[in-house]
């Protein structure tokens, strides 16, 4: 712990009688707070302190009815300032929670604390719009408390008569969604949950005055899976593959941080060639995840060529991860310790026939997007954001980065090796939609460099830790010795128990600050999982992107900012 | 006229008619194969030899689908919308005149005639949005009536210079006077109609009236069946008609060396044609502000520019 870290801990200590924690696994300083007390002391945070903390990373909640009773709230705030990362805790009772709200102080903690009220039931005071978010509004409980079912057979069977059919869909009424318009002129569009404009199920509550847009209100939970909620009766392992399908785009990219977190909990060495092998996949599927991304955004802005291009050289893109891993899209092929399998025969190869392809590639999409005059004119000048507005969202990523912030978690806290490898971090300063166009097609060539790196830098050696009390226990072992077999047995059979604790990492997704936070009781189980996504933040700042634009730029800002809808909702 | 006369009107009119049609449904084949060409695919091939009874199944489909009229549409408009729109452009191929000795009728005003049912041609767009009576079509027909606004008077002015080259508004008398074609004579005059020309069809760029992106599809949205396909055969239609045009008024119609005069009318034809698939495949959307900023601050005054200077021209070089 640094001094400058003693201080600002002594210095909450004594003004709000904040109680320091031990110190968690993960290395950050962790602190509770009365809850009467949270909102000036995170007013103290954000503006006072040094470092200052200027952005709500994150906002979610722990039930401890199963350990130490009540609930416990966690806000997880980052310093992009001084790098630094703060995590504040609140107590509350399990029965009748109330939560002043911090609205007013971030942007962000809105739809934060919406989804409090809607997973843990905690009535947040004086909040603008205290509503479900992910779940239906007819919905009955709170999902994430633990005395919710766990699955469905728990429950009894879901009925829908016909009458409460008729009600919820009346429900849906665009009119009573918002307050009545005051101007005769407006008109309110439902954009959604199926329309060709919002890839994949969003709904969009648009008010408008001609085609000019006064205000959005995404409506989002249609994606909803229960990502968080399924990880407490899966064990450590076999969570893995469910991770792929949060950012269904960008497959191993989403395994990273989970098994970064748990190997943290665990205190896990992964061998360097798992590492180069990690970075390597992670690298080309942030170059998938982005040609899906321009592909979608090309189409959005009508053109019909660009995503094809782009779809014909990710299915090359995938020929070579399908090598690799044996899967495209949801490989599932990392594991804890390192990864599933060693590189195969003639990858090396098969990678560097795409990596020779794809920068004449690149080249094509720059003039057929960021170079094309009607491309510029469309979005040029169309949702801006300064960088302070941005960080107030919980801005990351590419997003970010197109408002001139050089924040990348690659450079600035290098996980997984890489502070080794040789790269740019892309920025421009416009903060547009061509700008975040122009550092996501920058971010290809940069990512192809890692690539290039890591192949030619491959290190010989293991591929999975040898730590047998969490990583898998080769086979061939298995078959040689009876004490790996006990092992195997084990940690197939049951899962491996990891220490009691918890567990933040946050990795670079392709489409920002990509964040699991593992909290473990002991068990094969995590007790809580949490996973903060960057796609969540970015969609709640639409109406801010949007409003004053036309709704043909509404599709310009939407696709520019490069979300997932399971991403979202996870 | 006899009762011979009428019947040799009436079946020359059938034929030019069926033709159009199966050329439409040619031209809907070859755009997707075109299309699939230029991106990286082989597009509909299963369809009798390489999938060219894909527009008879098309139609076939639609045909067969429900006639169905949504509740809340105006539902006498909304049955006669579809209908306008190939209607016109079907009428304006009467005066379009294939080669020296081929054409259906010779008006001394054909031009006008031309640009009036152009105009008519928007109506079917917009009242098919309007009566939809719904947002997304609303939106649409909006769209398409401002898009009208924007570029219908430089498109007109644009022919005007033609007409003066000329000196008649006859398609058959325009043709027999370019024994250089015209695009030499009014570069500008033929790009104008040309950027136009692809508004007037709603095609990519300028497809906003339809617009999937943003308005799901614009003022069709509501529609299916046959009177979907009505709208769809009018789209190209429009495009073999705005091709013939740029064919007959720019690039010299009939005129060309060693072969017979339909081969060259067809050959600028098909060329222009392509062109039209080729920019849809390649230009992304305008927004329809920048549309109408375009046709009033940089058509407009350009067209403005042309008809003054070929009227000089005409005035003082080509009289004297």
């Amino acid at each position: 712990m640094t001094d400058g870290e003693m201080v600002l801990i002594s210095q909450l200590e004594s003004r709000f009688n904040a109680v320091s924690s031990e110190l968690p696994c993960d290395g950050v300083t962790t602190l509770s707070v009365l809850p009467e007390r949270i909102t000036e002391t995170l007013k103290f945070l954000k503006h006072e302190a040094t470092p200052q903390f200027e952005m709500l990373f994150d906002l979610s909640a722990i039930d401890e009815t199963k350990r130490n009773g009540g609930l416990t709230v966690f806000y997880q705030l980052l310093s992009l300032s001084g790098n630094a990362d703060l995590r504040i805790k609140v107590n509350l009772p399990a029965e009748d929670p109330v939560l002043p709200s911090i609205c007013t102080i971030w942007n962000a903690a809105n739809w934060y604390e919406r989804e409090l009220y809607d997973m843990f039931g905690i009535h947040v005071d004086d909040h603008p719009n205290l509503q479900r978010i992910l779940m239906p509004e007819y919905w009955e409980g709170h999902p994430l408390r633990k005395e919710h079912p766990n699955r469905a057979t728990e429950m009894p069977p879901y009925q829908l008569p016909e009458a409460r059919y008729r009600e919820i869909m009346e429900s849906y009424r665009a009119e009573d969604y918002h307050e009545p318009a005051n101007i005769a002129e407006e008109m309110t569009l439902n954009i959604g949950p199926t329309h060709p404009g919002t890839h994949g199920l969003l709904r969009l509550v648009v008010r408008l005055e001609g085609e000019e847009i006064r205000d959005v209100r995404p409506d989002i939970g249609f994606h909803h899976r229960g990502a968080e909620k399924m990880a407490e009766r899966q064990t450590f392992h076999s969570y893995i593959p469910y991770t792929d399908r949060i950012d269904y785009l960008s497959g191993v990219q989403n395994e990273l941080p989970y098994l970064l977190a748990v190997e943290q909990l665990a205190g896990i060495t992964v061998p360097q060639r798992a590492q180069v092998i990690r970075v390597m996949l992670c690298e080309l599927f942030r170059i998938s995840s982005h040609l899906v991304w321009l592909a979608s955004y090309s189409h959005d802005l009508g053109a019909l060529a660009p995503p094809f291009y782009a779809f014909r050289d990710r299915e090359y893109l995938f020929d070579v991860i399908e090598l690799i891993t044996g899967g495209r899209m949801h490989p599932a092929f990392f594991r804890i310790g390192g990864v599933a399998m060693d590189l195969p025969e003639g990858w090396h190869e098969a990678l560097q026939d795409f990596l020779k392809r794809m920068p004449a590639a690149i080249d094509e999409y720059q003039a057929l997007l960021t170079s094309n005059p009607i491309m510029r004119l469309r979005t040029r000048g169309i949702g801006v954001l300064t960088t302070a507005q941005a960080i107030d969202w919980g801005f990351s990523g590419p997003n970010l980065r197109a408002c001139g912030f050089a924040w990348d978690l690659r450079k600035c806290r290098p996980y997984s090796g890489y502070e080794q490898y040789d790269f740019e971090v892309p920025t421009a300063i416009e903060g547009d939609s061509l700008a975040r166009a122009e550092v996501r097609l920058e971010e290809i060539r940069q990512s192809l460099y890692i690539v290039e790196q890591a192949m030619q830098n491959m290190p010989g050696g293991p591929v999975l830790s040898d730590q047998a009390r969490y990583a898998f226990a080769r086979k061939e072992a298995t078959l040689q010795d009876i004490e790996t077999l006990i092992h195997h047995f084990i940690t197939v059979g049951r899962g491996m128990a990891f220490p009691p604790g918890e567990s933040l990492f946050i990795t670079e997704a392709p489409k920002g600050m990509n964040g699991y936070f593992v909290v473990s009781n002991g068990t094969e189980h995590p007790y809580r999982l949490r996973i903060r996504t960057p796609s969540f933040p970015h969609m709640q700042a639409l109406a801010s992107l949007a409003t004053g634009h036309f709704l043909a730029d509404l599709i310009a800002i939407l696709g520019s900012i490069d979300y997932v809808l399971a991403d979202i909702d996870r | 006229m006899n009762f011979t006369q009428w019947l040799l009107a009436f079946s020359g009119l059938g034929l030019v008619l069926l033709g159009l049609l199966f050329i439409a449904a040619l031209m809907v084949y070859g755009e997707r194969r075109i299309l699939a060409l230029l991106q990286d695919r082989l597009g509909p091939n299963r369809a009798g030899p390489f999938g060219l009874l894909q527009p008879v199944a098309d139609f076939l489909k639609l045909l067969t689908k429900e006639h169905f009229v949504p509740p809340f549409a105006d539902r006498n408009i909304y049955i006669i919308a579809p209908i306008i729109v190939p209607f016109t452009a079907l009428l304006s191929f009467v005066v379009v005149p294939v080669s020296d000795d081929w054409w259906l009728a010779d008006l001394n005003i054909a031009l006008l005639f031309i640009l009036a049912l152009s105009s008519l041609r928007v109506y079917g767009i917009m009242l098919g949005g309007w009566a939809s009576n719904s947002k997304y079509p609303l939106f649409g027909g909006l769209r398409s009536a401002a898009q009208m606004i924007s570029y219908e008077l430089p498109m007109s002015l644009a022919l005007m210079g033609v007409v003066i080259l000329s000196g008649s508004f006859s398609l058959v008398d325009i043709v027999a006077a370019q024994e250089l074609p015209f695009i030499i004579f009014q570069p500008i005059g033929f790009m104008i109609f040309l950027v136009c020309g692809i508004a007037e069809t709603n095609r990519l760029p300028f497809d906003l009236p339809e617009a999937e992106n943003e308005l799901a599809s614009g003022y069709n949205t509501e529609y299916g069946d046959i009177k979907f396909a009505f709208y769809y055969l009018g789209e190209y239609i429009g495009v073999l008609l705005i091709a013939a045009l740029i064919a007959v008024l720019f690039l010299g119609g009939w005129h060309g060396p060693w072969l017979p005069g339909v081969f060259w009318f067809m050959l600028k034809t098909l060329v222009l044609i392509f062109l039209f698939f080729w920019l849809r495949t390649s230009l992304p959307r305008l927004r329809y502000d920048q549309l109408m900023n375009s046709g009033w601050k940089l058509l407009l005054p350009a067209a403005l520019i042309n008809l003054l200077g070929t009227a000089l021209l005409g005035l003082f070089w080509m009289e004297g």
